[in-house]
């Protein structure tokens, strides 16, 4: 990205002031060196969001952020409905409510140690996963409604996990406004045998020891020590999400020019929150979670099993359970007025800061825990929600490190084999279907996640805890 | 037809399909291989079945969008594999048939599953060297 076009606002806050059609200023957060690195269609996202109906103060771009379908990944825009605000089936994305959830296990590295090859196997032997992989669950019409409608919830109640869990997960695990109805029976056909499962591409179950504590009394609040061990699923709501996200883009491209919305990218694709067809998506998209957050509950089971069996004194209790790629109903301050404002998080992780309401107890006083996930050979963090982060990023902090490297120059540049011997020297086991899915994901092929949080933290957007690093990886 | 061919290109987190041949349906079917081959190598799939696609649409770029996307549900909703594609277009029509096989873990070794294709470098357009070319970038 060219820094002449943005204006410098401080260390690590970057300023596009609105030209042309934008309504809103952008904003950019990162170092020099992220923001330079950027690639030039951020910019134009960035610029190309602002100029949506009822976006309210600001287009905003995370420090990984990267380029993505009309909106940048790693983008953040509000939308106020009094105002003729739209939701963007392209602005939440294909994998509707992908996200992360890391668990304690109440192991230490020294305890893993003896039985890490064993568990990894296990793992592997009882996690679905990658191309073609499907799950042992197989759900009738009035099911699917069910899961749609219930979530995590609906999940714990079919005895996968406890109640205790769902404290832990955003919306207590289950998505208000929920619309099975709205949920075509392809999008149903493509989940059928998909539950439980965790998918492929850069999606992942991995066992992680806490290597360094940067704040002590939130780790402590949040269960963290070091050398603990942690086991985090990365998967999000599978073939129903991937069809609905295709085709509600496909019907709001088509519909735009009808509700009078001038599209800059036909990836913008959006309609009126207030809209049949903008109702229609919102009820979907909101069943898409429920099945995204039902599928990490499932894992999570499925992983506590695999942990009984190898490591039985092993208990796997929630830190915490988030979603990138989201829009949700939130209630935020704008111009000193509190409004109901539509966020679009498109990679992006909600970030609630210490005293918001949302909060479960146990953490109103902290914040909340913000898992950034790293790729299958470097590091992953744990950070928490900043007070600052509201009036920043409408409360919303990174994701991950982002891609460095597309898929295709890291299959001409990794072998699958060489990638999975290189970091079992390391003492990193890897577990995967594919040794092509494993080369087109090797850790050189992400940006470094140590700058992109470090510039998260800087921004204020979120406070670092936590570095993890892997011991075992499932790869999808 | 000697000239009909597929190849790929990068995008940031996914990467792009684009097919090329005499003509749109011929570009079609090279792209729908460049689908399959980011997953897996369309010679090692079988035609064991043979399945149809329709699709309607305004242009040909939707129309494109619209056909990849019938694949990627039907490799998904099937748990199957296209090694070969027909294809036909009539005006705002498509009709297809796509032959292919369940995928098999062992000997197909997929690397990646396609969620959906996207209309990010979306083009369907005759190219300057002649013939038609297809092209877009899919979510994986």
């Amino acid at each position: 990205m060219d820094l002449h076009q943005l204006e410098r606002e401080s260390e690590h806050c970057w300023r596009i002031d609105p030209f042309g059609e934008m309504r809103v200023p952008g904003i950019v957060y990162g170092d020099e060196a992220l923001v330079r690195e950027m690639d030039d269609k951020v910019y134009e996202q960035v610029c190309n969001v602002a100029t949506l109906p009822g976006i309210v103060r600001a287009s905003c771009a995370l420090p990984d952020a990267h380029w993505g379908y009309g909106f940048p990944i790693g983008g953040v825009a509000a939308f106020d409905p009094e105002i003729g605000g739209v939701v963007s089936a392209g602005g939440v994305g294909f994998d509707i409510s992908c996200g992360v959830r890391t668990l304690h296990t109440g192991l230490t590295l020294d305890e893993l140690e003896p039985k890490k090859k064993a568990l990894a196997d296990q793992l592997f032997r009882d996690i679905p996963a990658g191309v073609g992989s499907t799950g042992r669950i197989r759900l009738d019409d009035d099911e699917m409604d069910a899961m749609l409608e219930g979530g995590a919830q609906w999940a714990v109640d079919q005895g996968y996990g406890e109640p205790a869990d769902l404290e832990r997960v955003e919306e207590r695990g289950r998505m208000a406004g929920a619309a099975p109805q709205h949920v075509s029976e392809r999008a149903r056909a493509r989940q059928r045998d998909q539950m439980g499962t965790l998918g492929s591409g850069n999606h992942y179950l991995e066992i992680q020891h806490v290597a360094e504590i940067f704040d002590d009394d939130i780790a402590s609040a949040f269960g963290l020590a070091e050398g603990a061990i942690l086991a985090t699923i990365h998967c999000g709501s599978r073939g129903l999400g991937h069809q609905i996200g295709t085709e509600y883009l496909r019907e709001m491209t088509s519909a735009a020019a009808a509700f009078g919305i001038r599209l800059p990218d036909r990836e913008l694709a959006c309609a009126p929150i207030r809209s049949p067809i903008g109702e229609a998506y919102l009820g979907a998209m909101a069943a898409a979670t429920n099945c995204a957050l039902a599928n990490r509950q499932i894992v999570t089971h499925l992983t506590r099993q695999a942990f009984a069996r190898v490591l039985p004194s092993a208990k796997l209790t929630m830190l915490y359970d988030v979603s990138h790629n989201t829009c949700k109903p939130e209630r935020h301050r704008v111009d000193s007025e509190e409004k109901l404002l539509y966020v679009h998080r498109k990679g992006a992780t909600r970030a609630l800061g210490p005293g918001h309401p949302n909060l479960p107890p146990g953490l109103s006083d902290v914040g909340q825990p913000v898992l950034v996930g790293g790729s299958m050979g470097t590091a992953s963090y744990v950070l928490c929600g900043t007070v600052e982060a509201e009036h920043l990023s409408f409360s919303s902090s990174c994701h991950g490190a982002g891609r460095a490297l597309s898929r295709h120059q890291a299959k001409r540049t990794w072998r699958g084999r060489q990638v999975v011997d290189d970091l079992a020297e390391r003492g990193i086991l890897v577990r995967s279907p594919s040794m092509q899915g494993v080369a087109e994901e090797a850790p050189g092929a992400y940006k470094d996640i140590h700058a992109v949080v470090e510039a998260a933290h800087r921004a204020g957007l979120s406070r670092k805890v936590a570095w993890l690093e892997p011991v075992v990886c499932i790869k999808g | 037809m000697s000239d009909a061919r597929y190849e790929h290109f990068p995008h940031g987190a996914d990467i792009g399909v684009r097919g090329l041949g005499a003509s749109p349906a011929e570009a079609f079917e090279q792209a729908a291989l460049a689908l399959t081959a980011v997953i897996t190598d369309p010679e090692n799939v079988a035609a064991e079945d043979a399945l149809e696609i329709h699709c309607e649409a305004p242009d040909l770029e939707l129309l494109f969008v619209d056909f990849l996307n019938a694949v990627v549900y039907e490799m998904s909703a099937r748990g199957m594999l296209f090694g070969r594609y027909r294809v036909r277009i009539d005006g705002g029509r498509l009709d297809a048939v796509a032959h292919g096989e369940r995928v098999d873990v062992a000997r197909h070794s997929p690397a990646v599953e396609v969620k959906g294709a996207t209309f990010t470098c979306l083009r369907v357009a005759e190219s300057p060297e002649g013939g038609w070319l297809a092209q877009c970038v899919v979510d994986v």
